[in-house]
Formats: C-alpha cells, sequence, structure tokens
C-alpha cells in the first residue's frame, strides 16, 4: 500500500486548517469565549468552578468536534480526492482516520494546551489538571473518531452540521460518562483505563466504517 | 424458510394471511392479557399497589424495543452482505416502530417511577440511560435515512449506521452500569423482593406474546406498503417511458 497518499492527506489537512482562517487562532478562541461564558452561566463561585469546570469543558470539547466535522470530507467529495483515495482496498480508511487525528489536533489539541490557564483561573487543584489534560487528550480523539462516522455518512448531504450530531451524540456517551468519571476519581479509580479501552475501540472499529461510508459518498 | 420469503412476491403471498392473523391473534392475547393484569391481579404492595399494572404494558415495551433495534441490525446486516432488497425494506419498516416502542417504554417508566421512585426521571438508573441511548439511536438512524435522496444510499448509509450501532450497544450499556454503580442516589430505592410471583408472571409473558404478535404485524404491513410504493414507482416509470 502506497504511503504517500496517506502523508499528503494528513499535510494537506493541517495546511488547510491554518492557510484557511485564522489558524490556531480559531479553535484557541473558540475554547477561551466557551470559558469566559461558563461562570456567567454557573455563577462565580469558585468552589462550584473547580469542581464543574472540567467537566464543562469536556462538554465543549465534544460539542467543539461536531462544530467542524461537517468540512472534513464534503471538500475531498468536491475536489475528487475521494474517487482517487478508493481505488485502492483500505486506504480510504485509514486516510479517514489520519485525517480525522489532524482534525483533532487542529480543533481538539488547543483545548489540552489551554487547559492549565484555564485551570487556574478556575482554581482547579494543579492535579486535577493534570488528570483533565490526560482525558481530554486521550478520550478526545474517541469524540471526533465517531464523529467522523457520522460525518463520512452525510458526506454526501449538504448542511448536515445537525445531521452529523443528532447521529454522532449517542455513541459519544460511554467515552463521556468514562471521561467525567476519571476526572471525579482523579486517578483513584478504574475509569481512566476504560477511557482508553473505549478509545482504542474507537480507534479500530470506527475507520473501516469511515471508509464504507465514504465508498458510499463518493459513489 | 427464509430463503423462500425474500423474494418479494412469496412474500407478499405471505403477508395477506399472515397479517390479518397475527393482528387478530395478537389483539386476542393482549387484551386478555390486560384484563388479568388490569382486573384480576392483586395489587402489589412491594411495588406500590396498582402501580404493578402499568408493567403489563412497560415491560414487553422494553423487552420490545431491544428486540427491534437488533432486529434492524440484523437485517440491516443481511442488506449490506447480500442486498437482499427485502431486508432493507424490513429495515426501514422497523425504524419507526421501533422509535415508538422506546418513546412509549421511557414513558411508562416515568409514569411508573413518579409514584414508587418519587420522581419522573433520574440519571443514574442504567435502564432508563440504555433505552434513551436506544431512542436516540433510531431517531438517529430515522434521520440520517431521510436526508439522503435516492433510496440505494440511504439503504447503504443506514445500514453502516445501524452496523456501528449494534457494535457500541453493549459498551453503552456498560458504561451506564458503571455510571449508575458509582451514583446509587437516594430516590432509587428498589424493593427487589423475591422472583415474581406466577400470577403476575403469566398476564405478563402473555401480554409480551400478544404485543410481539401485534409489532410483527405492523412491520409487517409497512413492508407491503412499501413494496407496494416499490412497484407504483416501476409502473409510474413504465408508463412515463412509454410502454
Amino acid at each position: 500500500m502506497k504511503s504517500a497518499p496517506i502523508h499528503y492527506a494528513f499535510r494537506q489537512a493541517l495546511v488547510e486548517a491554518w492557510a484557511g482562517g485564522a489558524g490556531l487562532l480559531l479553535p484557541v478562541g473558540f475554547f477561551g469565549g466557551t470559558v469566559v461564558l461558563v461562570p456567567f452561566s454557573l455563577g462565580d463561585s469558585s468552589a462550584l468552578l473547580a469542581t464543574a469546570g472540567p467537566g464543562v469543558l469536556w462538554l465543549a470539547l465534544a460539542l467543539a468536534s461536531l462544530v467542524t466535522l461537517e468540512r472534513v470530507f464534503q471538500a475531498d467529495l468536491q475536489d475528487g480526492a475521494l474517487d482517487l483515495w478508493i481505488q485502492e482496498d483500505n486506504l480510504i480508511s485509514l486516510i479517514a482516520a489520519v485525517k480525522i487525528l489532524a482534525h483533532f489536533i487542529v480543533s481538539g489539541l488547543p483545548l489540552v494546551l489551554l487547559t492549565p490557564l484555564i485551570g487556574l483561573m478556575f482554581q482547579i487543584p494543579a492535579e486535577a489538571t493534570v488528570t483533565a489534560m490526560a482525558v481530554y487528550g486521550f478520550g478526545g480523539v474517541s469524540f471526533f473518531l465517531w464523529g467522523g462516522v457520522a460525518a463520512a455518512l452525510s458526506a454526501s448531504i449538504a448542511r448536515a452540521g445537525l445531521l452529523i450530531a443528532v447521529i454522532a451524540l449517542p455513541f459519544y456517551l460511554p467515552t463521556m460518562i468514562f471521561g467525567s468519571l476519571a476526572i471525579l476519581e482523579d486517578g483513584a479509580g478504574t475509569s481512566d483505563l476504560f477511557l482508553l479501552a473505549s478509545t482504542l475501540f474507537a480507534l479500530g472499529v470506527a475507520p473501516p466504517f469511515m471508509g464504507a461510508a465514504l465508498r458510499l459518498a463518493a459513489d | 424458510m427464509w430463503t423462500l420469503l425474500s423474494n418479494p412476491h412469496r412474500f407478499l403471498a405471505f403477508a395477506r394471511w399472515a397479517v390479518p392473523i397475527a393482528y387478530g391473534l395478537g389483539t386476542i392475547i393482549f387484551a386478555a392479557s390486560l384484563y388479568r393484569g388490569l382486573w384480576q391481579v392483586p395489587p402489589d404492595e412491594m411495588q406500590g399497589g396498582d402501580i404493578i399494572r402499568g408493567m403489563f404494558i412497560h415491560v414487553p415495551s422494553a423487552w420490545l424495543c431491544m428486540g427491534l433495534y437488533v432486529g434492524l441490525a440484523v437485517a440491516s446486516f443481511v442488506w449490506f452482505v447480500w442486498r437482499h432488497e427485502l431486508a432493507d425494506v424490513a429495515a426501514r419498516a422497523i425504524a419507526p416502530i421501533g422509535a415508538s416502542y422506546t418513546l412509549l417504554c421511557l414513558v411508562t417508566g416515568s409514569i411508573w417511577g413518579k409514584p414508587t421512585w418519587g420522581t419522573w426521571w433520574v440519571w443514574d438508573d442504567p435502564r432508563i440511560m440504555s433505552v434513551l441511548v436506544l431512542f436516540f439511536l433510531f431517531i438517529g438512524y430515522i434521520a440520517l435515512r431521510s436526508a439522503l435522496e435516492t433510496r440505494q444510499r440511504a439503504a447503504r448509509a443506514g445500514a453502516i449506521l445501524a452496523m456501528v450501532g449494534i457494535l457500541n450497544v453493549p459498551i453503552i450499556r456498560f458504561s451506564v452500569d458503571i455510571w449508575a454503580s458509582l451514583h446509587q442516589g437516594p430516590s432509587v430505592i428498589r424493593a427487589e423482593g423475591p422472583a415474581m410471583a406466577a400470577v403476575y408472571m403469566t398476564p405478563l409473558l402473555f401480554s409480551f406474546l400478544g404485543q410481539i404478535l401485534i409489532v410483527s404485524a405492523m412491520v409487517i404491513t409497512l413492508m407491503r406498503a412499501e413494496i407496494f410504493t416499490q412497484q407504483a414507482d416501476r409502473m409510474l416509470a413504465r408508463r412515463l417511458g412509454g410502454q
């Protein structure tokens, strides 16, 4: 199997995110804006912010994965790249996984990097901040993968934003639960391992289904 | 039997007599079990008195909505692998009925929860959560199918979604179990008590049997309607083509 198209797809996804808009500023702005809204919606009691903050950010990450998923595969469908990728067996699944990973790096990872700063602002204890970063980093991948399945299924549908959310949200539930429990337990329980397991499951299962869905979109 | 019925014409011939029989038999059995359940069975003190009578609707609906999702996934798999048109027709017919049954299960469960648990809704009961997720899975499936233009595309996309869904159902169930085990709220005081008495079990099973028959009849009716629609489309296309 050729690896050049995979490299190319990965680089292109990153370059597009960087060039088409404000680059990293956009997701950082999104998470920053969400964080600013949190104290005004929950109240500014620091005890409440310290306990609810990590969970709210976890939700923000789940929603952020949905906001931009619509665009991930539609451009490839329109410029014909999909038609080339489906020529070869299994290539499309790998490319889909790589593109979703790039998408996570662009619109999910900024939250992980912002977490120490947000933790400081919300007065979240340092250990809890570290746990939250690990949860966002590993668990976020599984959000983006399941969202990717929904995006691939609706790649040929115009204005599919809400549809993607409706399809993907039930699949977010296990990751959501394991992640928030891991944050609550703070390393004392086994939920972090379950979170890792569900992310690995998504890594194994989601790409073939994304591939099948993209083949359908390209037909 | 299944390969025999995979031919739409033989299926229609089978449906012609199977549907009325299933409806009739199902209605009789269901009505009889409801009569026993609503009037003859004694109220159960452990489950909050007369509210136990809701069980004869609620519990079969919970079993049925799970069974219907499995049926949706199996039909999708059969269509995806062997491209039997009838399997897709079945999947398409099952979806709205399954969604209605999950809704019925949630609503009746909520009504049952109010007097026994003291609240309409709890977030830490794994059964409520799994049925709720099942409802969203059905809704997503219907939404995806209706958003795709051609039947073939809708069938393929729906089949992929149903197969991913059934793979995730055990994990969702496991995760809500874990969630519930860590969050034992005071509202959920369930007196499990001894195993269910036969006086309740018999009407419950008969109610289940009756509802299975009615649901099968509904699914086959929708399948028939779908096959007739396709035949009408083909006839219209021939007419328009001038043949």
